[in-house]
């Protein structure tokens, strides 16, 4: 699976919202409604998944899918 | 100072006996057994597996989105589903009142901790970074009545209320205080409980405070009974809306029954062993009704605590003969924790509820599995089957680990 197939699929599941309705540039906050405590869990979920580590710094800044996905392709 | 009457205008339960108030109340006046084999994960190499769960339950998406499903609790779940039956039946939602005004106060004897167990779990596993964001408001008790506060703009005092066994009974006696002193219109109370898996049953077993008839799961919890063994563990919900009385009438409501009295006090004897002379009960039932304004022998029945463990039964009944003298006779008692078992924080709501229905329509609720009385259980227990009385004024009984006691009074509504 593609890494941002994967990303939305991690986040439909988080969010319970159909994958179909999450595309690369969908923002967490702006268009999922997503609170601080949602933002952690995914980014935990995402760690978990992709095997990785994400510092606390760097999770301000990935507000989409997009930088979600390019940020993993980063650690790979 | 003048005060406050008090309405119960919505009850509701949920336990082994049923999802919904009608299930529930036809279940337990036609006498059944709520408790069954458990089929957990893990539940065959258990000490104790048997249990009066829930089967079938997911609460409605209006309720609780799918999202929160997974995030909260069983018990959370529980007093959102039974908060909603009772507000529906109460027409609270229409009643125009303040919503600084409306309260929750709910019972939770230990709260959420399947979800304590399991992330627990997965912290020695994988470590603290694993830990979810939505454990601790997964588990913590005020939780439930938190969730009830934003699912209806309820702003009023907000609260869970823990002393084990007694959590519901205590939290239904401070609502009726907080109406009855007017400084609330209507409070959500009662609790709810769902606890059962393999740590709690571990602890309570340890205690050898629960029965291990594991092969005859429905015949387990027989309060009074000669061959009773202890408790049996039931997860579930109680549930009442309270309103101030006058309130109430004024805006047409059905009162189903009144809260006339309330005791609460403390054996100060032994961690979890009732206290021997009855030093802490006795006083609490006569504290509820001196503030009833009634003399014992108005009392028609009583739901007892009656958890069908071999010393607390003997205890509850000794001192139910202390406080009711020659009268002791005459009432019908029973434990519905026969049908249900034991809903811990919980027991009080459901058995209020009980009280409510038992005034409402006549009937008492039965102590089932009472086969043999045991010695020194020698009162009318209400065996096996429901009987039809005219009920006027009802006691509930709750005691808890701690050795803590309360006694709620419910009246037939009389204008």
């Amino acid at each position: 699976m593609e890494t941002q197939e994967k990303v939305i699929k991690i986040v439909s599941e988080a969010t319970k919202v159909d994958a179909s309705n999450i595309k690369a540039e969908t923002n967490f906050i702006d268009d999922l409604n997503l609170d601080s405590l949602d933002m952690v869990e995914m980014m935990m979920k995402m760690e978990e998944e992709f095997g990785v580590e994400i510092p606390e710094d760097k999770t301000e800044d990935l507000k989409t899918i997009n930088d979600v996905t390019n940020f993993l392709k980063t650690m790979n | 100072m003048q005060l406050n009457r008090v309405a119960v205008t919505g009850i509701s339960a949920i336990c082994g006996l049923g999802n919904n108030l009608e299930e529930v109340w036809a279940n337990a006046i036609a006498g059944k057994s709520g408790i069954s084999k458990l089929e957990m994960e893990g539940s065959d190499s258990w000490p104790v597996q048997i249990g009066g769960v829930v089967r079938n339950f997911t609460v409605s998406e209006e309720l609780m989105n799918l999202k929160d499903q997974d995030r909260f609790d069983k018990f959370i779940h529980f007093a959102l589903h039974c908060a909603n039956e009772a507000i529906e039946e109460s027409g609270l939602l229409k009643a125009g009142y303040d919503p600084y005004m409306i309260g929750s106060v709910l019972g939770v004897g230990l709260g959420g901790f399947p979800f304590i167990e399991k992330t627990h779990q997965t912290y020695l596993d994988k470590g603290a970074r694993r830990v979810s964001p939505f454990f601790v408001p997964s588990f913590i008790p005020n939780m439930a009545t938190g969730k009830i506060s934003m699912k209806w703009n309820f702003r009023g005092t907000n609260h869970a209320v823990s002393s084990a066994c007694a959590s519901a009974a205590h939290a239904i006696g401070i609502s009726a205080s907080e109406i009855m002193l007017g400084r609330q219109d209507a409070v959500i109370t009662g609790g709810s409980e769902c606890v059962i898996g393999g740590l709690t049953i571990a602890g309570f077993a340890s205690m050898k405070a629960l029965s291990k008839r594991n092969d005859e799961p429905t015949l387990a919890s027989r309060p009074f009974d000669r061959d009773r063994d202890g408790f049996v563990m039931g997860d579930g919900a109680g549930i009442l809306v309270l309103e101030n009385l006058e309130k109430a009438k004024a805006r047409g409501a059905k009162i189903l029954a009144e809260v006339v009295g309330y005791g609460s006090t403390a054996d100060a004897y032994h961690i979890t062993s009732p206290h021997p002379e009855g030093e802490g009960t006795i006083p609490c039932m006569l504290q509820a009704i001196k503030q009833a304004g009634i003399k014992p022998s108005d009392i028609d029945y009583i739901n007892a605590h009656g958890t069908s463990t071999p010393t607390g039964d003997i205890a509850e009944t000794n001192a139910i003969k202390a406080v009711f003298g020659d009268h002791a006779k005459n009432l019908n008692i029973s434990s519905t924790k026969s049908m249900t078992g034991h809903l811990l924080g919980a027991a009080g709501g459901l058995e209020s509820v009980f009280c409510v229905k038992a005034i409402q329509e006549g009937i008492i609720p039965p102590t089932i599995n009472l086969d043999n009385p045991s010695d020194g259980c020698d009162l009318n227990y209400t065996a096996n089957k429901k009987v039809d009385r005219e009920i006027k004024y009802v006691l509930n009984n709750s005691f808890g680990f701690g050795g803590t006691n309360s006694t709620t009074i419910f009246k037939k509504y009389e204008e």
